[in-house]
């Protein structure tokens, strides 16, 4: 498949996990930013072709993770009113809240659909003119251009039964609340390659200078990052730190201006707190005055009973990349997939559920996988 | 959970969720908590698609299956013909020789006639297909909203022609790993058009009663070690049950696995891994090394089994888990699925 293949060549994807190698002459500790990227690590086993010498740390760049328990309450007890149809993307239905999960809320009544766009729920708000429809926006820069769309759209259409829980983040932010924290480890990043295709890169520029940090924008194929890689470590063994476009295939240095001009006539910058994490000042999205009407959190005055973030589930520190998930106590035994105790464990793209999944865990990882390969 | 300081945790499941329905961990949660301790018996233990009894000097394998999808009518396939081939490969994974079914209608009041027709017109067609009778059946219609249209049971007898038990149990170290064909069409035809996804009849199900394949294994002296459907929860986890019942590791290569172009391009843009997607006419079959290049011709020669190959291989390794070596040359667990698989939100 084109596009595809070509990134996922077994011959190309070894012969850069060599070059990696030969560059390679110090430890080094590398975060992926997206939860995407995580996945596409775990899932093909790119660890393993690294030279020990280097760390890749999973970034907070995984939507559901970072969403507070509060926001998924508030989901959850808007989706119980009988008038209301609430939608979201697949993942984020099984994330516990306080008590529930949308799944729950599904399970005791509450009408909850997956949708694969906001414009889908845009359509079922037209289709069910007596019913409100909620759309439960989550998600970092990517998704916030469809978002932005759908509740510009309604406002053309005048869709009165529309609206929209928001919940979305931004990622520099992020990204430098990591660097300013004193147990910072991160001495380069790949930068998520989507977000940057909406948002471009140059908002990176003043905190590569600041922190002395490398950033390469990287794509999400095996390739793609193992050419991050590469890229980040050239530029630490020589002392560099710059901002470089591994992505180049899909993004340009100042992004997709249409798309940022809605983002930024729908929503304004808010802060946001992160599920795990706290709150970073400027990190999230909310809707302007002029679009306030259509915020389900107005819309809707449900009572959400603030809830303290545990000191079993080590969700935070595995997103800023303090942890390896099975450093937790709780990783595979009392917290799986099944029964999740934070929201890294839910989603695929979530570095706890990744791991597990793939089995990158403590006592079987290394030795399972070395028999694995070696009998082929 | 009460003893965790965790806010988070979810209450230890009080209430069915659909993914005890999903055919992965949580399906697998449900048998052993709630059906296999009400009615344990040595035939239900095996844990297999179906249960061989023995009765009146004839050794039977009869396995029922109930049937919910969405939409009743979908690319490739209805619901009927869904369920006559679903229960007669469930006879069949048990190395027996469909002989008769049963088909239980549960309707919703306000069903169109036309869609019932259909639907009944493609379980003939079916039955005829696999050349098996449906001899008995019960109709019950419920009131307007408590059901889906239409719900079908199809039970169903074979008689087991396998010399030797079909099962995970009968897996050995260095068996071969054969999958019939390329995966993932059912799944994503269901989902084409299910929820305004909009690539409608780019794919199809691979709906097809898999019996032919296994007959003609059996009938060349084929020593068939175990055999499995791989409906839902799709390859990955039907290998997994096989490998953890067995006590056995289980390898294979993603690089060996076929999937088509179309199948693996709805998987990349929904998000979604073609090894868990279901089938409807596919399976895996587990042969002795020496005698898995004669099985692959056999299986190629059959219709419903023409792009078969030779996938992974099974290893001394009480781990019962399940390897994949990847694309690209790495290696990881590949595990059985968590509740329902979801699509990613980008």
């Amino acid at each position: 498949m084109k596009f595809l293949d070509e990134y996922r060549d077994y011959g190309a994807v070894q012969q850069m996990a060599q070059a990696i190698r030969r560059s390679t002459t110090r430890p080094w500790t590398l975060m992926e930013v997206c939860g995407g990227q995580t996945h596409t690590i775990v899932k093909t086993g790119l660890q393993a072709l690294l030279p020990e010498a280097i760390t890749l740390v999973h970034g907070p760049g995984c939507p559901v993770c970072v969403t507070p328990v509060e926001m998924i309450d508030r989901a959850v007890a808007i989706a119980r009113r009988p008038e209301v149809l609430l939608c979201s993307f697949g993942d984020m239905l099984r994330v516990p809240g306080s008590t529930q999960s949308l799944f729950d809320a599904k399970a005791l009544g509450g009408d909850v659909r997956i949708v694969y766009s906001p414009l889908d729920a845009l359509q079922l708000a037209r289709s069910n003119p007596q019913r409100e429809v909620v759309f439960f926006a989550v998600g970092f820069e990517t998704t916030a251009p469809a978002n932005a769309m759908a509740v510009w759209e309604a406002d053309r259409a005048k869709i009165v039964n529309f609206s929209m829980l928001v919940s979305h983040v931004l990622v520099p932010p992020a990204m430098e609340a990591i660097l300013s924290s004193p147990d910072c480890r991160v001495q380069a990043f790949l930068a998520a390659g989507h977000v940057c295709m909406v948002m471009g890169y140059e908002e990176y520029l003043p905190i590569c200078q600041k922190y002395r940090v490398p950033i390469v924008v990287t794509g999400f194929e095996p390739l793609d990052l193992l050419e991050g890689v590469q890229m980040a470590v050239t530029q630490l063994e020589s002392g560099h730190a710059e901002v470089e476009n591994q992505y180049a295939r899909a993004v340009r240095r100042s992004g997709n201006r249409p798309a940022q001009e809605r983002i930024a006539e729908v929503f304004e910058v808010t802060r946001r707190t992160w599920r795990g994490i706290g709150e970073i000042p400027s990190s999230g999205l909310r809707l302007r005055e002029a679009y306030r009407r259509f915020d389900a959190e107005k819309r809707f005055e449900v009572e959400v009973v603030h809830s303290e973030e545990s000191s079993e589930c080590i969700a935070g520190l595995v997103l800023q990349g303090l942890r390896k998930p099975y450093e937790c106590p709780a990783f595979g035994t009392r917290c799986t997939p099944d029964t999740p105790l934070g929201a890294p464990m839910v989603s695929s793209e979530g570095a706890c559920a990744a791991y597990f999944h793939f089995g990158r865990r403590k006592e079987d990882g290394n030795s399972i996988l070395s028999t694995a390969s070696a009998s082929h | 959970m009460a003893i965790l300081s965790c806010p988070l945790p979810r209450p230890a499941t009080d209430r069915i969720l659909l993914a005890h329905g999903g055919g992965g961990r949580l399906t697998q949660q449900l048998i052993e908590s709630v059906f296999l301790p009400a009615f344990a018996n040595p035939a239900l233990e095996s844990r297999h698609d179906g249960a061989v009894i023995s009765g009146g000097g004839a050794c039977l394998a009869m396995t029922t299956d109930t049937y919910v999808v969405d939409p009743l009518i979908f690319p490739g396939g209805t619901i009927g013909d869904l369920a006559v081939n679903g229960t007669v490969n469930d006879i069949a994974m048990c190395g027996a020789r469909p002989l008769a079914l049963s088909a239980g209608f549960l309707l919703e009041e306000g069903l169109s006639m036309e869609t019932l027709r259909t639907v009944v017109a493609a379980m003939h067609e079916a039955a005829r297909v696999a050349k098996v009778p449906i001899v008995t059946g019960d109709t019950k219609v419920v009131d307007k909203g408590k059901g889906d249209g239409l719900f079908l049971n199809t039970t169903g007898i074979g008689i087991v022609v396998a010399p030797k038990p079909v099962s995970p149990q009968s897996i050995r170290p260095g068996d071969a790993v054969l999958v019939s064909g390329d995966l993932g069409a059912h799944g994503i035809a269901i989902l084409s058009v299910r929820g305004g996804l909009e690539f409608e009849g780019a794919v199809s199900s691979d709906t097809a009663p898999l019996w032919p394949a296994v007959e003609a294994l059996f009938e060349a002296g084929i020593e068939v070690h175990c055999l499995r459907d791989l409906t839902r929860g799709g390859l990955s986890s039907a290998l997994n049950e096989i490998a953890s019942v067995a006590r056995l590791r289980i390898t294979v290569e993603e690089v060996l696995i076929p999937v088509s172009d179309v199948v693996r391009g709805a998987c990349e843009l929904l998000g979604l891994d073609p090894l868990y997607v279901a089938n409807e006419g596919r399976f895996v079959a587990f042969v002795p090394e020496s005698e898995a290049d004669r099985a692959l011709e056999i299986l190629r020669s059959q219709t419903v089994s023409a792009g078969a190959v030779r996938a992974g291989m099974v290893h001394e390794d009480s781990s019962g888990i399940v390897t994949l070596r990847s694309r690209v040359g790495g290696n990881r667990v590949l595990d059985m699925l968590s509740g329902e698989q979801l699509p990613r939100i980008c």
